[in-house]
């Protein structure tokens, strides 16, 4: 048996790292849990990936109270860790004159939660905004402090931070079983080994409550929320300025239409309960729901240019409340759960809480100033640099003029920084999820190969067959060809 | 740095544009290839059936492209590998970034555009369902097993009926996966009728033409899909759902002309090819901007895009040598009808076209006993009649500067297919 951490978190997702990054900051060993094959692997890979205002909570939950601390942090969060984000503002739109008073409502409500620089406005300022804006909108909650962010490289920095500040992140690593040993240290039991830890805190999405349940009393469940997306290419990426809503329900937010912070257009989420954890599969109808929804708000939408579709899972909790804080019947077990939308907006204030929560029961103390990262560089894309800076670049490495994704225009050096720096990428959607490869228009049809290529170069362990696209299961080949033919060419 | 001609890509349409520049008197000519070898996608067909038309025998896709590559070599063309361009400004400023040169800035007397095109992906087909590995473009999986000599799958099935996915069906088939089946959306198949026969019906591979992928399954790896009938409005069929288990689905369900960098430059394109609007000299609305090949519109044979590039090339040529172009020509616009989908070129200056113009057209539906005409001022100029036309096979009409100088002011041309 290993010995044991002081703290283990459980889930490695933008909330889970975004703990182990302020840990990381203290004195005490980290193990990071994630089932996965990468950092990011669950509800964090595939949301809104939009930073919300406030307006939506309920005054006085943690919800309203983590998402417009979160909002606030997000641009020195971002900075630090050379994340896009943008604060493009939001706009909550009103198709109804008799629904104008719950535009009202809302800000009134944002207001209370502390969301600053909101305002109602008419239909000529709308369309002035929003030129495309459906012909049946009659006017729109405006809320400049919302914002667009890469929720990959977001959660990909964090985790990046903590183990260069000593975190030991385990990939592919999905906990278990999970108990009190005698010597009141927690018990791990993973794939990989059993952990043990003093702290346990429990960020595991949608699989929060098979955690929680194993060690409290009081049940904790999580229903799995499917919201279906399109994603359009960046030719659509104009077509609107803002995110926006239509107004939301009691199921969520309705069918947002928002760029991305790479230009792109996303058009989402459905909302349908299911019991599968893990199912993201796509369906006819919520892709249908998602065109259908988008057009009340936005018209003329291009649906011609969509790239791909996708399904992500928000952690649901019946009681729509995010659960934080240490449970009353297991000491050293900390939850973190139901985290769903706002959850990424949070993201930042729930690591510093949650971290916060860890070290008064752990007693820890900082480290000394200076003697830990608290800021990362990003991965450099060369293709957005200036031209002579781009230059210099590819005469100091030659790797940076070598274009490897013609689409998202990404180069070789990209690539194998990716898969070099700290909580390196490891499978194809690794390195998708940071320098976008096969992000673009031909999905990867031409740079599939040549990035397993590198891949199998750059990493010992790794051959062509061994290669995947989201951990073991998903090679991208079965063999050589041939394989099945015997000496004598029979089958 | 300086050049008559830059060729934008060093595939089949870029050798041989640069090939016939050069024979045109360009001396100085460059062409900037991406790959780290000129060949373009034929070096990973290495199927045979090319250059039937220009060779008069049967090669394989390398061969080909071999003779083209000799024949740039024999003239000492310079060709740089690894270099892509990331930007063509409207004056022809090409910008290209190669590890060996770093960024470099070519000015450009005259610009050919050669990209070729790419595979419409899975996402753009809205197939809902899981996301898992083991979905493939066609040409995607003929790269994996013809250039990295890997098999992708055990079971596969194949959506479309493109020349590529019935190319890769026998491919696949020879190197040992199971080809279960072909779906067709459309009522009709995508490609080549004799890559049906031989690659499809000599192997037994059922081809489902109105038939789709409505489902995809299995969450690391494809587990199985769900094929359907559909409708004459191409909607799935309710009822009609078939499983298949398998590993693996390969698309190929059309190709896409790569035109972001001809977009750049400004370059006007045909919402129906998705390739540049093209005039007699297949110069595009940019001047001394030309493009060849599946740039401009997706060929079924590669000879015919040999033949057009070097088209290209002689009339890039001919831009450089006259300097300032002369009094500008609108050029009669060529109006498809009755069924045409598009030409190329759009449009036809008589008094600038060669004395014999091959006009390239794609129809939307499968017709019988039509003939292909072409008008001007109401006089028929062209006549040809067709036992049968598909979409999936290119179609061609040879005009004479002759028979369209004698209406140099028409308003239109028009090319018609019409009952016989």
């Amino acid at each position: 048996m290993n010995d044991a951490y002081d703290v283990c978190i459980i889930g490695a997702g933008v909330v889970g790292t975004a703990i182990a990054r302020n840990l990381s900051e203290r004195q005490c060993s980290i193990l990071v849990l994630e089932r996965g094959d990468d950092v990011c692997s669950g509800t964090s890979k595939a949301n809104s990936a939009i930073v919300h205002a406030g307006y939506d909570a309920e005054p006085g939950t943690l919800m309203a109270k983590y998402n417009v601390a979160g909002n606030e942090m997000m641009g020195k969060v971002c900075e630090d860790l050379d994340v896009p984000f943008e604060r493009i503002g939001s706009l909550v739109v009103c198709t109804d004159v008799e629904d104008m008073p719950k535009l009202e409502a809302l800000k009134e409500r944002g207001e209370k939660n502390g969301v600053k620089g909101l305002e109602v406005i008419a239909r000529d300022r709308l369309v002035e905004m929003e030129p495309n804006i459906s012909d049946e909108a009659v006017g729109a909650l405006w809320a400049p402090t919302a914002g667009i962010v890469d929720p990959f490289l977001l959660t990909i920095a964090q985790a990046e931070i903590a183990e260069t500040n000593g975190a030991t992140i385990l990939t592919s690593c999905e906990a278990k079983t999970l108990s009190k040993e005698a010597d009141g240290l927690w018990k791990i039991e993973t794939e990989k080994g059993t952990f043990r830890a003093r702290c346990v805190v429990n960020v595991a999405g949608t699989h929060a409550a098979e955690i929680h349940n194993q060690v409290s009393a009081d049940k904790m469940e999580i229903v799995p929320r499917r919201g279906e997306y399109l994603l359009l290419d960046k030719r659509a990426g104009g077509h609107v300025h803002h995110t926006i809503f239509c107004l939301p329900s009691k199921m969520g937010k309705g069918i947002l239409v928002t760029p991305t912070c790479h230009g792109n257009l996303i058009l989402g989420p459905t909302a349908t309960d299911q019991e599968d954890e893990d199912d993201t599969a796509t369906t006819a109808e919520g892709l249908d729901a998602v065109r259908k929804g988008a057009a009340k708000t936005v018209k003329d939408l291009p649906l011609r240019e969509v790239i791909t579709s996708f399904a992500g899972l928000r952690a649901h909790r019946p009681e729509h409340e995010f659960l934080v804080g240490e449970a009353k019947d297991a000491p050293g077990f900390v939850d973190c759960s139901g985290i769903e939308s706002p959850g990424l907006t949070s993201a930042p204030a729930l690591g510093e809480a949650v971290a916060g929560i860890v070290s008064d029961i752990l007693k820890l103390e900082r480290k000394p100033e200076g003697s830990y990262a608290t800021k990362r560089q990003g991965i450099v894309h060369a293709a957005a640099l200036p031209i002579e800076e781009r230059r210099a670049l590819i005469e100091k490495d030659p790797a940076y003029g070598r274009i490897v994704c013609r689409c998202e225009e990404v180069s070789e050096g990209e690539i194998v920084d990716a898969i070099r720096r700290p909580c390196g990428a490891r499978s194809l959607d690794g390195i998708k999820r940071r320098v976008r490869c096969g992000m673009g228009r031909c999905q990867g049809g031409f740079c599939t190969p040549k990035v397993m290529d590198i891949l199998a170069r750059e990493v010992p362990e790794l051959t062509l067959e061994s290669i995947t696209k989201k951990g073991k299961g998903s090679e991208f080949v079965v063999g050589h060809d041939k394989d099945c033919y015997g000496e004598g060419g029979e089958r | 740095m300086k050049r008559s001609c830059v060729v934008v890509g060093g595939g089949p349409a870029g050798l041989a544009a640069a090939i016939s520049a050069y024979d045109a008197g360009l001396k100085d000519i460059i062409v900037l290839e991406r790959e780290d070898r000129l060949g373009g996608i034929l070096n990973q067909c290495i199927h045979n059936g090319f250059g039937l038309h220009t060779f008069d025998e049967e090669l394989t896709g390398p061969e080909y492209a071999q003779r083209y590559i000799d024949e740039a070599k024999k003239r000492g063309i310079e060709c740089l590998l690894e270099c892509t361009v990331i930007d063509i400004s409207h004056e022809r400023v090409v910008t290209a970034v190669s590890p060996e040169l770093g960024l470099i800035q070519i000015e450009a007397g005259s610009v050919i555009l050669a990209m070729g095109c790419r595979e419409r992906p899975r996402g753009a087909l809205n197939i809902p369902g899981t996301r898992p590995a083991g979905i493939y473009t066609a040409g995607c999986a003929q790269h994996l097993v013809n250039i990295e000599g890997v098999l992708p799958g055990h079971e596969v099935v194949i959506l479309g009926s493109g020349d590529i996915g019935l190319i890769m069906a026998r491919r696949l088939t020879l190197e040992g996966a199971h080809v279960q089946v072909v779906a067709e959306l459309m009522p009709y198949s995508g490609g080549l009728k004799r890559n049906i026969v031989q690659c499809l019906d000599d192997f037994g591979i059922p081809l489902k033409l109105s038939h789709t992928v409505v489902k995809i399954e299995g969450d690391k790896r494809v587990e199985g899909v769900w094929i359907a009938e559909v409708d004459e409005h191409l909607k799935p069929i309710p009822g009609t759902e078939e499983h298949y288990t398998c590993d693996t689905l390969l698309l190929s369900c059309g190709l896409i002309p790569e035109n972001e960098l001809s977009q750049k430059a400004g370059v006007a394109l045909s919402p129906v090819t998705k390739g540049p609007v093209v005039n007699e000299q297949l110069e595009t609305d940019v001047p001394g901007v030309f493009a060849c090949g599946n740039v401009l519109h997706v060929h079924d044979l590669v000879d015919y895009v040999s033949e057009e590039a070097s088209a290209a090339g002689r009339h890039a040529a001919a831009y450089v040598k006259a300097g300032e172009p002369a009094e500008e020509h609108a050029g009669i616009p060529l109006v498809p009808e009755g069924g045409v989908r598009y030409t190329v070129p759009a449009t036809i200056d008589p008094a600038s076209m060669d004395e014999k113009l091959t006009v390239r057209f794609r129809v939307g539906a499968v017709r019988r006993n039509v003939f292909e005409s072409v008008y001007v001022d109401g006089a028929r100029i062209a006549h040809k009649k067709r036992p049968i036309v598909a979409p999936g096979e290119m179609e061609q009409v040879i005009l004479k500067k002759a028979d369209l100088e004698k209406h140099p002011d028409a308003e239109s041309i028009r090319v018609v297919l019409e009952e016989a």
